[in-house]
This record gives C-alpha cells, sequence and structure tokens, in this order.
C-alpha cells in the first residue's frame, strides 16, 4: 500500500492535525510505504524538520507560486502525483477540506471525509448527521483520497536517523493561475494551548453576554492551561473569532476534559466535542440538554461559580508547591 | 449577471434520524426536509446580489427525487427567479453531484456559482471543491465575507487559523460559512408568487452525462455509542475533587 501524506504546517511549523493523518497512514501502510508532499515557498527550515520523520521519500515544490498554497495551484499538483499512490491522505482541517476534494475530482476518484476509523485498507467509519449516525464505508476507488479526523488519530511522529530523499517537482508542472490573488490574511496570536492539542479545552456559550465577560472563560482556560473553544452563539455575537467556534461547523476536538459553560448542549455543538474523554457542565438550567452527555454537571450562576473555581485551583496549587 | 445556486433538502435538525433496520441506511419517509442551512445562505447572498443591481437572475438547482420540488418552491419564494430540478432516483457521490452541476453550469453560463460549504446531513464539504476543480475556476470556500466588483470577487474564508482574503476573477465558485449573512423568511405573498415562478423537471439520463455509479457502498449505518457517568455534584470544592481523585483528569 503506497501512501501519499500532503504537509499541513503555519509559519514553518508542522501542526498537530498533520501528525494524525501519519498516523493513519500508518495504519494503512504498515510496511511504512509512505510518502510526503510538500507545497510552499522558501520552506528550507521546515524541510530539515520534515527530513527526519520515517517515511521513503519527501516531494518537495518549493515555489514563489505555493507561497499561499492555494488550491488551483496546490490540488493541481497534489492530481498529478496522486496517480502513483493507492492512498492520499489530509487531516479534515480547513486546509485539507479545501484542497484534498478538489485534487480528487481532478482524478476522477470520489473522496471519504471526516474518516474516524480505518477498519480495513478498504473499509472506513464516517460520522454523519452532526456525529448522530456511524457510517461505514467500503471502497474500491483506485485512489483512495480520504481526510481523516484528527482528534481520532493521536498524532505521532516517527522519526528516523535516516535522512528521506527529497524529490523536487519541475517547476513547469506548477500551472500560474492569473485569475487568483492572494490578499492578505488574519491569524490569530496563539496566547495558549490550540484548541486541536489541548488536553484541556474550557468553553463559553451566549450565556457570557458580552466579550468583556468572556475573558472569564480565558482566566479558568489559563489557571488550567488549557485552550478556550466557543459555540456558535458565542462567536456570532462577537465575544471571541470564529475560529475558536467547536461544533459541527467549526472544530472537532477530543481533549481528555472538556468544561462546557453557558453552553446549552445544541447538536451542532455536541458533534464538536462529544468524543471528549470526560465532559463537565456548568449551566444554570438543571434541564439543559448538555446535562445528558455530562459526566459531572454543576447547576448553577457562571457568574458566581467561574470565580469560584479559579479561586478553588489557586488554592489547590498553593497548597502543592 | 447570472448566478446559479445549488440546493440540497435535508432532514431538519432537530428530528433524530431514523434508522432502518440492520444498518441499511436511513429512513427518511416521511421525515421533515428543509432547505440546507448553508445553502439558504448561499441563495440569501446571491438574492443579495440581485437586489443591489449587481446580478441579474439568480437561479437554483437541485439534483435528486421529485419531492426537492417542495424545497425548490421555497428557494422560489425567497426569491429565486427560477428553478431546475436534475431528477434521478439513483444515489449520487459528491463526485457525481459535482459532475451534473458542471453540466448545469456549461448550460446556464453564470458568473458565480454559489454552495453551501457542506450539506448537514453528510457533511461531506466537498461538492464545491470538486465542481471548481472540474470546471478548472478559481474557489473561495468558507467564506463569511463577499464583495462584488467588476469581474472580481473578494471574499474572505473562515480558516481554522484566523481569516484569508483572496480575490477571484469570475466565473468562481463560492461555498458560504455561517456569517456571511443571516437568511431572511419567505413571506406570505412571495410563497403565493412562488407557484407561478418556473420550476424544469430535466431527467439525469437527457443529460446524457455517462456517470458511472460510485466506487464504493454504505455497508453499514449504526448509532454510536455513549456512556456518561451524569454526576451532578453540589460545588466547586466537589467537583475539582471528583475531577482529581476520580477522573484523574486534572
Ligand atoms: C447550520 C448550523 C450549523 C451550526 N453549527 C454550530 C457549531 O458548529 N457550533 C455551535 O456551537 N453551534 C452551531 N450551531 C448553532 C446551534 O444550533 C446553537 O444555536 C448554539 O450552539 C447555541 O449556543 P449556546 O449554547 O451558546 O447558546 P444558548 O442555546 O442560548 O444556550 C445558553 C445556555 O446558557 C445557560 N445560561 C444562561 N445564563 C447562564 C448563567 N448565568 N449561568 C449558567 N448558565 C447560563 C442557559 O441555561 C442555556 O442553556 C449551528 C446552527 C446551524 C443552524
Amino acid at each position: 500500500m503506497k501512501v501519499l501524506v500532503i504537509a499541513e504546517y503555519e509559519r514553518q511549523r508542522l501542526k498537530p492535525s498533520f501528525f494524525s493523518a501519519l498516523t493513519a497512514a500508518k495504519q494503512l501502510s504498515p510496511g511504512n510505504e509512505i510518502d510526503l508532499f510538500v507545497a510552499g515557498f522558501e520552506c528550507n527550515d521546515l524541510l530539515q524538520v520534515i527530513k527526519k520523520i520515517n517515511v521513503k521519500k519527501i516531494i518537495l515544490v518549493d515555489d514563489k507560486k505555493c507561497e499561499h498554497q492555494l488550491a488551483e495551484v496546490v490540488a493541481d499538483l497534489i492530481s498529478k502525483v496522486a496517480i502513483h499512490y493507492d492512498f492520499v491522505i489530509m487531516s479534515a482541517t480547513t486546509f485539507g477540506k479545501n484542497i484534498l476534494p478538489r485534487a480528487a475530482a481532478l482524478c476522477d476518484c470520489t473522496l471519504i471525509a471526516d474518516v474516524v476509523q480505518i477498519i480495513d485498507p478498504a473499509t472506513f467509519v464516517r460520522p454523519i448527521y452532526a456525529g448522530n449516525v456511524l457510517e461505514t464505508i467500503q471502497t474500491s476507488e483506485k485512489i483512495k483520497f480520504l481526510t481523516i479526523r484528527a482528534s481520532a488519530f493521536e498524532p505521532t511522529l516517527i522519526e528516523s536517523d535516516i535522512e528521506a530523499e527529497v524529490e523536487c517537482i519541475k517547476e513547469d508542472l506548477i500551472s500560474s493561475r492569473q485569475d487568483i490573488v492572494f490578499i492578505s490574511s488574519e491569524l490569530t496570536e496563539q496566547t495558549r494551548p490550540s484548541l486541536e492539542s489541548a488536553r484541556i479545552v474550557v468553553s463559553g456559550g451566549r450565556a457570557l453576554k458580552s466579550k468583556e465577560n468572556f475573558k472569564l472563560i480565558e482566566d479558568l482556560a489559563d489557571k488550567l492551561h488549557a485552550a478556550v473553544g466557543a459555540t456558535r452563539a458565542a462567536v456570532d455575537a462577537g465575544f471571541i473569532s470564529n475560529d475558536f467556534q467547536v461544533g459541527q461547523t467549526g472544530k472537532i476536538v477530543a481533549p481528555q476534559l472538556y468544561i462546557a459553560i453557558g453552553i446549552s448542549g445544541a447538536i451542532q455543538h455536541l458533534a464538536g466535542m462529544k468524543e471528549s474523554k470526560v465532559i463537565v457542565v456548568i449551566n444554570q438550567d438543571p434541564d439543559a440538554p448538555i446535562f445528558k452527555i455530562a459526566d459531572y454537571g454543576l447547576v448553577g450562576d457562571l457568574f458566581q461559580i467561574i470565580p469560584a473555581l479559579i479561586n478553588e485551583l489557586e488554592k489547590c496549587n498553593k497548597t502543592l508547591t | 449577471m447570472r448566478v446559479l445556486v445549488s440546493i440540497k433538502p435535508v432532514l431538519d435538525p432537530s428530528m433524530k434520524p431514523r434508522l432502518k433496520p440492520e444498518g441499511a441506511g436511513i429512513d427518511l419517509n416521511q421525515a421533515k426536509r428543509i432547505i440546507n442551512p448553508f445553502d439558504e445562505i448561499a441563495l440569501e447572498e446571491a438574492l443579495r446580489l440581485k437586489e443591489s443591481g449587481k446580478a441579474t437572475e439568480v437561479v437554483i438547482v437541485s439534483v435528486g427525487n421529485l419531492q426537492a420540488q417542495e424545497t425548490l418552491r421555497h428557494g422560489l419564494a425567497l426569491g429565486a427567479d427560477r428553478a431546475l430540478l436534475i431528477q434521478t432516483e439513483r444515489y449520487c457521490s459528491s463526485l457525481m453531484i459535482a459532475k451534473i452541476l458542471k453540466a448545469m453550469v456549461l448550460r446556464e453560463l453564470p458568473a458565480l456559482m454559489f454552495l453551501g460549504k457542506q450539506a448537514i446531513d453528510t457533511d461531506n464539504n466537498q461538492v464545491g471543491q470538486m465542481l471548481a476543480g472540474l470546471l478548472n475556476w478559481p474557489q473561495g470556500t468558507f467564506i463569511s465575507r463577499l464583495e462584488l466588483q467588476t469581474n472580481e470577487i473578494m471574499v474572505t474564508r473562515e480558516l481554522d487559523e484566523g481569516l484569508e482574503t483572496l480575490k477571484l476573477r469570475l466565473p468562481a465558485v463560492v461555498t458560504v460559512d455561517l456569517r456571511l449573512n443571516t437568511p431572511r423568511y419567505a413571506s406570505l405573498p412571495n410563497i403565493v408568487k412562488a407557484k407561478q415562478k418556473p420550476l424544469t423537471v430535466i431527467t439525469l439520463e437527457s443529460l446524457d452525462l455517462s456517470l458511472a455509479e460510485p466506487n464504493y457502498k454504505i455497508v453499514n449505518t449504526s448509532l454510536p455509542i455513549s456512556s456518561r457517568k451524569k454526576i451532578k455534584v453540589n460545588s466547586v470544592q466537589e467537583l475539582i475533587e471528583k475531577l482529581k481523585k476520580e477522573a484523574k483528569v486534572l
């Protein structure tokens, strides 16, 4: 089984979701017939790290035309390389979802999205209906394009002493597009653990009422070295930016501990967090649907509970030190 | 300038999907269908382009059985000018849908093709990207802002890391995210008027696409299992205690 994994990185650093895709690749190819595909511009630093990953070959496209990793350019390249593989894999991040379906279509292949389990190299499980149903798909597609749900595959770093060989794509294979121009990006400053990789996530909903109050969630998260999450209602109301939304249409997380505060438990939100190992719910309404998926529930006013929690955690920390 | 919007009827998300026996799929008989919420946002954006004088015609298109007419009528009541149903009883993969939509794009020649970023039933998030690839058009996916200028659009995309702005030359494909707009409701007079608007049914066979069956099959559908402790705690102290001693996550 030959597997091609597409590298996903930000500011020259590989993302945890990429290492999850690598885990899936390893499951599909125990013989380690895994190659990596890296597209970008001036990726020398990145390449030094990637070379140490235990794969056979790195297919590198280092060109100005790939600087912003536009789908129109990158999917086209992937489709040209894909014909040599049984599987092409990315994580179901916004990056993967933007690029891989386009590449699959260019190869006249279907794509199985959001895989959470690999039963065998032809059989995959994926959630549908906001995670309310699981679907098992058996495929005989010539090239199997998969996006995998990162939270369902523990990220692994497979290191090696031997550097993988690097194959550079010829410049004339890279298409130049006049019909698409990158204008700008506004990346959120990472000041705490990221939602995708944090052990603990503290999420807040509409009940926080304002951006100022939402700081309570952030303060509690900082006490726990946790990531911050939010519901769509909280994002729509402007308490926090879009990349913190957890749910069917936001990020899917499965941390060791998820603390949901002032969140009612709409299925679209549950879709993004119900695989968490332990779920804590804080809500003033004892009948809020989210209590149905709680391991520990505390009924009460969050404006009293959060400060009390922070206070108690501080006390615990003091007794420890 | 013509704008095409794809519309998918989906199970009302307030209803729990019912499984057929022995994992044979989801029972959609008698299930209440709504227009996929993302498609509704796509349609709303198209209608706003028309109302601001930038687009001249909004056409909606759906692929499926005759039941989809009801959803298309709803789209007409929201303000679309005409509707097309590509009628088929076949199961269609995302790739098949993209191929069918491509055929409709080549027939209708829109400057802009709008899709929802995902359908809330299969959650695939791929038709728009596939269609853009097949057409070799630029794509703006997961957009939360769109600005139409002469012959081009500026779109802001919602990414896992933040936002990205791109300029696409028309014709282009866009897939819309939740925060692009808030869709309107259909007014009673518009619901009445929609009955007179053209809704054309075209059989899939008549498109002559020679679509192969998908190279996969769904072999099982099941409900996920989850067991939660559901323990009520009475104080912050008790909560922390439990998280430390019992759950061992602090
Ligand atoms: C197509 C579509 C996609 C969607 N995708 C997502 C998604 O990805 N993620 C997502 O989150 N949502 C999504 N939604 C929205 C979802 O349906 C809900 O509207 C949303 O999750 C509700 O957010 P909330 O729980 O913060 O707000 P509410 O439902 O308003 O809940 C607020 C809760 O706070 C409690 N509360 C109020 N005051 C206090 C207090 N002082 N102390 C303690 N508790 C208090 C209330 O009892 C209530 O339970 C989507 C919706 C649609 C239609």
